[in-house]
C-alpha cells in the first residue's frame, strides 16, 4: 500500500488521435504576403488580405453576393448547361468532365446569370466561375451571356460581367469560337440602345473571354493583380524564347497600357459600381426606349 | 471578266512595291522533299490532320494570289493610323468583275525573308485596327467587303498584348456584327481561332475544301488536353476542324472546291473556283436590303452553339 492512493478515479483523457487543435478552415495562409489569416476575419473583408491586400479568387455566387443590394439576387437561365456536340474524348470524354465539374463547383455552368438591384438600378449580371474547367467558354456560356444582353434589352437594364475564364473551350471546337462573336454582336445592339455594360476582369481574365466580351465594356473594371491577356504567359515565353518581365499581363500593367478604366479593390467594387451606373442609367434614355416599344406595339 | 480568265489590270504589286509574281516563280520549283503532294490521299480519304497540313502547306496560294488572280485595279491601303502598318493583314480597293470593293486578307509569306515581314501571317493589333478601318471606308461608301482568312492565329508577343491584341479582335468582332454593307468571308487557308475571327464575321461564311478553321492549333490542344503535342492527329480530329464538319454544324455555308491534290498544285484552277463561288455569293448579297441583310446577319450569329437545357 502506497503512503499515497488515488482517491479520485482517473481523468478520462481524449483519445490521442483527438488531442489535435483542429485549425483547418480557421486559419489560411495569404498567396501574396504569406501571412496567416483568420478565416471569418477574411471572409468578412470580402476574401482580401489585410496585411497586402491579395484578392483572394472567389466563387461566381460569391461575386454575385457582393454586388447586389443586401446580397439579394434571382438566378437566371440556370436551364442552359452544357451538352457534348462533338463527342470529344481526350484524357477523358468530355461528358465526364461536365459531371466532375458540376459536383466540384456546385454550379450548373461556368457563369452564373443574375438579376437584381444595385444601388437601385436594375443590373444583369453574369459571374463566371474558374473551378467549373477552368472558367472556359462553350455554347452554354456564350448562351448565357448573349441572354444576359437580352433580358437588359428587354428591361432598359445595365449588363454586368465578372470575367474569370481561361479563355474559350477547347472541347467543342469551333462552335466555342462562334460565341465570341454571338456575344459582341448581342453587344451591339446594348450599345445601340445606350445600355451600359460594366465589365470587370478577375484573375485570370485570357483568351476567347478577354478577347471578346471582357473588353467591350463601356467601362473595364479590374481587380488589383489579375492576370490579363489574349494569350497566356506560357504560350508567349514559347513563342519569343524569354523570359517575361514580373508584372506583364497585370492589371496594372494593362493600366499603364491604356486597356483599363481603373483598378478597383474588392472591397470599393460595389460603390465604384453604383457611381458608374447612377452616372450611365439615364431616365431620358429609359423612357426614350420605352416610348419606341409602344410606337413598335402599336404599329 | 469571264470566270477563270487571268486578270488585265495592273499587275499588283505589295507595299514594297515588288510584283507578286514572285510567288508564282517559287510555285513552279518542283519540290522532290514535298511529301504532302507526292503522298496526298485522295479527297474523300483525307483525315482532319491531312487537311491541316494541306492548309498549312508552303505553296498554298495566300490572299494576294487570290487577289492578283481575281481582282483589277488593286490598291493596297496602309497603316492603322494609330501605331503602325502590319503587314500580315492586306487592305485594299479593288474591282471584282467590274464591282468596287474593300479586300481584307491575312497575308503569310513565301520565302524566309518574307515570312519574317509577313509574320507567318500572325496580326498585331495595328493590322486588326487596320483591318476595320478599311471595313469602315467599305461602309461609309457603301462597297462590299470580302475578306480572306488565313491565319495561324493573332501574334502571342509581349508588344502585341501591350497594345491590346485582346481588345483589337473585341472591337473588331463587336464592329463588323454592325457593317450595313454585304461582308463575304472565305476561309482560303489556316483559320486560327480569335486571330481569323476578328476578320470572319459576315454574311456568308465560305471555306476552301482543305482550309480548316480552329479555335485552337491541334499541337495546341494536344499539349494542354493530352500534355502531349505528339496527340496532335486526335485532337485534329476531335475538334471537326475541316470545311466539311462546319458545313454540317451551319458555321460555314458553302464549301469551295479545290484541285484535285489541294490547291497548292494549281493556283490558277483553285482561283478560277474562288472566282465562281464568290460571284454567286455577292450577286445574292447585293441583291438583299440593308436591313434584311442585317437581321439575317444577327440572326444567323444568334444561332451559333449547342447547349441542352436542363430539366428544372
Amino acid at each position: 500500500m502506497p503512503w499515497f492512493s488515488k482517491k479520485n478515479k482517473r481523468i478520462e483523457s481524449v483519445p490521442l488521435e483527438e488531442r489535435v487543435v483542429k485549425t483547418e478552415n480557421v486559419f489560411v495562409k495569404c498567396d501574396g504576403c504569406e501571412e496567416h489569416l483568420f478565416q471569418r476575419e477574411l471572409e468578412e473583408a470580402l476574401q482580401v488580405c489585410r496585411h497586402c491586400g491579395h484578392h483572394f479568387r472567389i466563387g461566381a455566387r460569391e461575386r454575385l453576393e457582393m454586388l447586389f443590394d443586401d446580397g439579394k439576387y434571382e438566378e437566371l437561365d440556370a436551364e442552359v448547361i452544357s451538352i457534348d456536340p462533338l463527342e470529344f474524348v481526350d484524357t477523358k470524354p468530355y461528358p465526364n468532365r461536365l459531371q466532375q465539374a458540376k459536383q466540384a463547383s456546385g454550379l450548373p455552368e461556368a457563369i452564373i446569370n443574375a438579376r437584381g438591384k444595385v444601388g437601385e438600378h436594375l443590373v444583369f449580371a453574369g459571374a463566371m466561375d474558374m473551378s467549373f474547367i477552368g472558367g472556359s467558354m462553350g455554347s452554354a456560356v456564350g448562351e448565357k451571356v448573349t441572354r444576359l444582353i437580352e433580358h437588359a434589352l428587354n428591361e432598359h437594364a445595365a449588363v454586368i460581367t465578372f470575367a474569370a475564364s481561361g479563355g474559350a473551350r477547347m472541347q467543342e471546337g469551333t462552335l466555342s469560337l462562334m460565341q465570341m462573336a454571338k456575344i459582341a454582336a448581342a453587344l451591339a445592339q446594348l450599345e445601340e440602345k445606350r445600355l451600359p455594360f460594366i465589365s470587370v476582369l478577375t484573375d485570370p481574365t485570357t483568351g476567347g473571354v478577354t478577347a471578346s466580351f471582357a473588353m467591350l465594356g463601356d467601362v473595364i473594371i479590374a481587380e488589383p493583380k489579375a492576370l490579363i491577356g489574349f494569350a497566356g504567359p506560357r504560350v508567349i515565353e514559347q513563342t519569343i524564347r524569354q523570359k517575361l518581365p514580373k508584372d506583364f499581363q497585370r492589371s496594372e500593367f494593362l493600366l499603364e497600357h491604356g486597356m483599363l478604366d481603373a483598378i478597383v479593390d474588392r472591397r470599393e467594387l460595389r460603390d465604384f459600381i453604383t457611381k458608374t451606373l447612377n452616372f450611365m442609367m439615364n431616365p431620358e434614355i429609359r423612357s426614350e426606349l420605352e416610348l419606341e416599344r409602344e410606337r413598335r406595339a402599336a404599329s | 471578266m469571264i470566270v477563270g480568265e487571268r486578270w488585265h489590270g495592273r499587275p499588283a504589286r505589295d507595299c514594297w512595291g515588288r510584283g507578286m509574281a514572285r510567288s508564282k516563280r517559287t510555285l513552279n520549283k518542283k519540290k522532290e522533299t514535298d511529301d504532302v503532294k507526292s503522298n496526298a490521299p485522295k479527297a474523300d480519304t483525307r483525315t482532319a490532320m491531312d487537311r491541316v497540313k494541306l492548309a498549312r502547306h508552303d505553296d498554298r496560294p495566300y490572299t494576294l494570289d487570290f487577289v492578283e488572280r481575281l481582282f483589277e485595279d488593286f490598291v493596297e491601303i496602309h497603316g492603322d493610323r494609330r501605331f503602325a502598318d502590319d503587314p500580315a493583314i492586306v487592305c485594299g480597293f479593288a474591282r471584282f468583275h467590274g464591282l468596287p470593293v474593300v479586300v481584307v486578307g491575312h497575308q503569310k509569306g513565301r520565302d524566309t525573308k518574307q515570312r519574317g515581314y509577313r509574320n507567318f501571317g500572325m496580326p498585331k493589333p495595328e493590322g486588326y485596327r487596320k483591318a476595320m478601318r478599311a471595313m469602315k471606308l467599305a461602309d461609309k461608301f457603301g462597297r462590299p467587303i470580302l475578306t480572306f482568312v488565313d491565319t495561324p492565329g493573332a501574334y502571342p508577343g509581349i508588344d502585341a498584348e501591350e497594345r491590346g491584341q485582346a481588345e483589337a479582335i473585341a472591337y473588331n468582332l463587336r464592329e463588323m456584327a454592325k457593317l450595313k454593307v454585304p461582308v463575304i468571308v472565305t476561309i482560303i487557308g489556316e483559320g486560327g481561332s480569335g486571330g481569323a475571327l476578328a476578320i470572319a464575321v459576315g454574311d456568308q461564311v465560305m471555306m476552301l475544301e482543305n482550309a480548316t478553321y480552329s479555335v485552337i492549333t491541334p499541337e495546341g490542344c494536344a499539349a494542354i488536353l493530352w500534355k502531349d503535342s505528339a496527340q496532335a492527329d486526335q485532337a485534329a480530329a476531335g475538334l471537326r476542324l475541316t470545311a466539311q464538319h462546319l458545313l454540317k454544324e451551319g458555321i460555314v455555308d458553302r464549301i469551295i472546291d479545290e484541285p484535285a491534290e489541294g490547291a497548292h498544285t494549281d493556283h490558277d484552277a483553285a482561283a478560277r473556283f474562288l472566282d465562281a463561288a464568290l460571284t454567286r455569293q455577292l450577286a445574292e448579297a447585293v441583291s438583299l436590303g440593308q436591313d434584311e441583310r442585317l437581321s439575317r446577319r444577327y440572326s444567323k450569329l444568334r444561332k451559333f452553339g449547342r447547349w441542352g437545357m436542363a430539366a428544372q
